[in-house]
């Protein structure tokens, strides 16, 4: 039973197995989620793409969306997302995958601690952890709420509005309700930042 | 970011709640799939075109050889398209895949395993990841599932050599079971923010000054078998961390539910098989019990927040999503380990020492609580073997597993399965240790750079998946040494199931006595769980403790 030819043979029927498996699982399969998708919840299914005025795209409201200059230092003008070390690039999503004794990353939590305290002009004890750590994809488009009232003042004085007008935007960003009692209370950077441009339209 | 425990409690609770809701109807269909006679015209269509004949069945040596044949025919055929794929339509402009890189990603994916040594944005265009990767994540899971249908027939057959047909086996579990549970689940992800189209998207953003392109994919196709099928590889470098492959804690909270879904309710197929429920709920009371105190165990370590790195931070953040939280990320972390799913939603490598420990140790258990697709419930059904031969010794009588004798070869069988996968993991380890590629591509310092080298054998043989990111295995030696140790760590234990199966299904069922020790029942759930437990505590802890345990108990 055990011969060359039978293997021979199961190969054969493997393959076609394989083949016809392929057209099945590989090409209707997701063909038809794409098809489903695109009826039931297109937005999503497009990668949740936010639109101006005239339809252009300008963000996906799930990615950090980021001005930044090329040593990383984000602009001052807007809120700032978390670090990155994918410099929020949407198409090099990583991680850091330093160890949490890691001498580099102890150095760069340090850098970062610095840096933001400069930056809002607070003490550095005053600065939260999401705000000198990298996320998981380098791409997460949410703060805590610590760190964006932290930069309330800044971004108010850049847009010319009141510190109040602007941290009534945080809070409306601010996710609540069950999603922040099961994961916490944040707010997305990406939108908030929308947010302030339409208010501020002459910066 | 704080770790909340009313967040953790409740997800727990909630989690626990749906799959105990969910256990007995989806085990009930799962048997009826198994024990199922008639084809229907569709099959048949398949089968004609396949060339199986559907109603011969085959003894273990022929079922065995379908089940290492079509895995071999599946490594080969993919890794050819990677290779191909700079002249393949749907490539993205991606090159042809370097040879080390596809030898160990065929692998990677036909195993179950899915470790990515590529990243995926840079290397794979749409057709690989929809037309191979995709593809082998269903039917790696479905080889999972039909290797313990078979250990199961031969629990509960007796004196006969058949064993059931592998192909219609395969074809019935992803036609009937993995594909309609991955259409729905695919559909709640879209719904929820998972993308899924073929296109990329630029942005310009006026105000601020910022243009990105906004990746696009058949991704929600592919989460949903990702996850179901406990494969673990992700559409996106990031994997379920990335935005696009897991937007929110909802989804994040329903991945865990269908991660843990299918190895859950195997077990009550398996009591339905063998005609005895009791034998299922022992079974996924010890999975439970495991469950719940390594969850409960990581949650701790990770609450810990250990570090020096993690202390300047004030707290933990390096590799956590804000959008998750600490205490999903927590259960994400042990349900990824426990299973051979090896997706993550937090980077594994930055978590606190002992909750990196703690995702070793689940995968040093043998992935068996609740396990792989298939794989966690042979893996406990061989260690409940194991806690039969022991209580028969300690009574002396010759061991019996549900009316079948173990003998002496059922017993070899079973001791090999359990030497099997740490010496691979020790092997593999301890050599690359020695060597100085791992030196050169493991950047760590102290014990952790071990622990980046342990993780990833350990990860490879258990066909887990998920790594210690900071090491990169890409080059010809550890991309070999893990393409090694995945195969090994996947075939020889199946080789040694379907031997064992065939060796019970001759036997005649022999009726209870008074000195058959019941194999159902607290006293025997608690000594399957100890066994469970001090075999991986004996094979592993000296190694565990140059790793995590150094790091963690010395700083």
């Amino acid at each position: 039973m055990n011969t060359l030819p039978g293997y021979l043979r199961q190969a054969g029927t493997a393959l076609r197995f394989l083949l016809l498996a392929t057209v099945v699982l590989g090409l209707i399969y997701p063909l038809a989620i794409f098809g489903i998708g695109q009826a039931v919840a297109p937005f999503q299914a497009n990668g949740s793409i936010v639109r101006d005025a005239a339809g252009k795209p300008v963000a996906s409201a799930l990615i950090a969306q980021v001005s930044a200059n090329d040593a990383g230092t984000q602009n001052p003008l807007w809120f700032h997302a978390r670090p990155s070390a994918a410099k929020w690039d949407p198409g090099a999503s990583t991680a850091s995958n330093l160890g949490p004794n890691d001498p580099k990353l102890l150095d760069a939590v340090k850098a970062n601690r610095s840096a933001v305290a400069a930056a809002e002009g607070v003490k550095e004890s005053d600065v939260p952890a999401d705000a000198v750590t990298a996320s998981g994809s380098g791409l997460d488009p949410q703060i805590s709420v610590a760190y964006a009232r932290l930069q309330v003042p800044r971004v108010a004085k850049a847009h010319g509005l009141s510190p109040e007008t602007v941290q009534a935007m945080v809070d409306r960003r601010t996710v609540s309700g069950l999603e922040a009692f099961l994961a916490q209370p944040s707010v997305n950077v990406t939108e908030l930042n929308l947010d302030v441009a339409a208010a501020a339209p002459a910066k | 970011m704080v770790f909340s425990i009313a967040s953790f409690v409740t997800q727990v609770a909630v989690l626990l709640l749906l799959l105990i809701l969910v256990h007995k109807p989806l085990g009930v269909y799962l048997a009826s799939v198994f024990e199922g006679k008639r084809s229907s015209r569709a099959e048949r269509l398949f089968y004609r075109l396949a060339g199986v004949d559907p109603n011969t069945e085959q003894s273990w040596s022929i079922y065995l050889r379908s089940v290492l044949v079509f895995s071999a025919v599946s490594i080969l055929v993919v890794f050819l398209l990677q290779r191909l794929q700079g002249v393949l339509p749907g490539n993205n402009s991606l090159p042809g895949v370097d040879p080390w890189t596809a030898m160990n990603t065929a692998i990677s994916f036909a195993t179950n395993t899915n470790w990515q040594t590529y990243v995926p944005e840079a290397t794979m265009g749409i057709f690989v990841q929809m037309c191979l990767l995709a593809v082998q994540n269903f039917l790696s899971a479905a080889v999972g599932i039909v290797v313990v249908v078979a250990l199961i027939r031969g629990i509960a057959r007796t004196r006969t050599d058949r064993l059931g047909n592998f192909w219609v086996d395969l074809a019935r579990i992803s036609f009937r079971v993995l594909l309609p549970m991955a259409v729905l689940a695919a559909i709640v992800m879209v719904i929820g923010g998972v993308v899924q189209n073929f296109w990329s998207t630029d942005v310009v953003n006026q105000a601020t000054g910022v243009t990105q392109t906004i990746p696009g994919g058949p991704v929600a196709s592919q989460e949903a078998i990702k996850i179901l099928g406990t494969n673990g590889g992700g559409y996106f470098n990031a994997n379920s961390a990335h935005p696009f492959e897991n937007p929110n804690v909802f989804i994040s909270m329903f991945e865990v539910f269908l991660i843990l879904l299918i190895p859950s309710a195997l077990p009550y197929a398996y009591g339905r098989m063998v005609g005895d429920q009791r034998q299922g709920y022992t079974v996924v009371g010890v999975m439970g019990t495991l469950w719940l105190t390594f969850t409960v165990l990581m949650a701790w370590a990770v609450a810990a927040a250990q570090g020096t790195a993690t202390a300047a931070a004030g707290g933990l953040g390096e590799g956590f999503e804000q959008r998750f939280g600490a205490a999903q990320s927590s259960i994400f972390a042990t349900a990824t380990t426990l299973t051979s799913t090896g997706a993550i939603n937090v980077a594994h490598d930055s978590l606190p020492p002992l909750a990196g420990g703690v995702a070793m140790v689940n995968m040093m258990l043998g992935e068996v609580a609740p396990g792989g697709t298939g794989s966690g419930l042979y893996g406990l059904l061989i260690l409940a073997i194991v806690s039969v031969f022991i209580a028969g010794l300690m009574v002396g009588r010759t061991p019996e597993f549900l009316g079948k004798k173990i003998g002496p070869r059922e017993m070899k069988l079973t001791a090999m399965y359990i030497l099997v996968t740490p010496v691979v993991v020790l092997a593999t380890a301890g050599i690359t240790v020695l060597l100085p590629d791992a030196v050169a591509n493991a950047p760590a310092s102290g014990p952790h750079q071990f622990s980046e080298v342990l993780y990833a054998f350990t990860s490879g043989a258990n066909n887990n998946g998920s790594a210690f990111g900071g090491i990169t295995t890409s080059g010809p030696y550890l991309s070999t040494m893990t393409g090694v140790a995945m195969l090994l760590g996947r075939f020889l234990p199946m080789v040694l199931v379907l031997a064992l199966a065939g060796s019970l299904a001759k036997q005649p069922k022999i009726p209870a006595s008074s000195g058959t020790v019941p194999t159902h029942g607290w006293l025997f759930g608690s000594l399957l769980l100890g066994v469970t437990v001090i075999m991986t505590a004996l094979s592993y802890f000296p190694a565990l403790s140059l790793g995590p345990l150094a790091e963690g108990l010395l700083k």
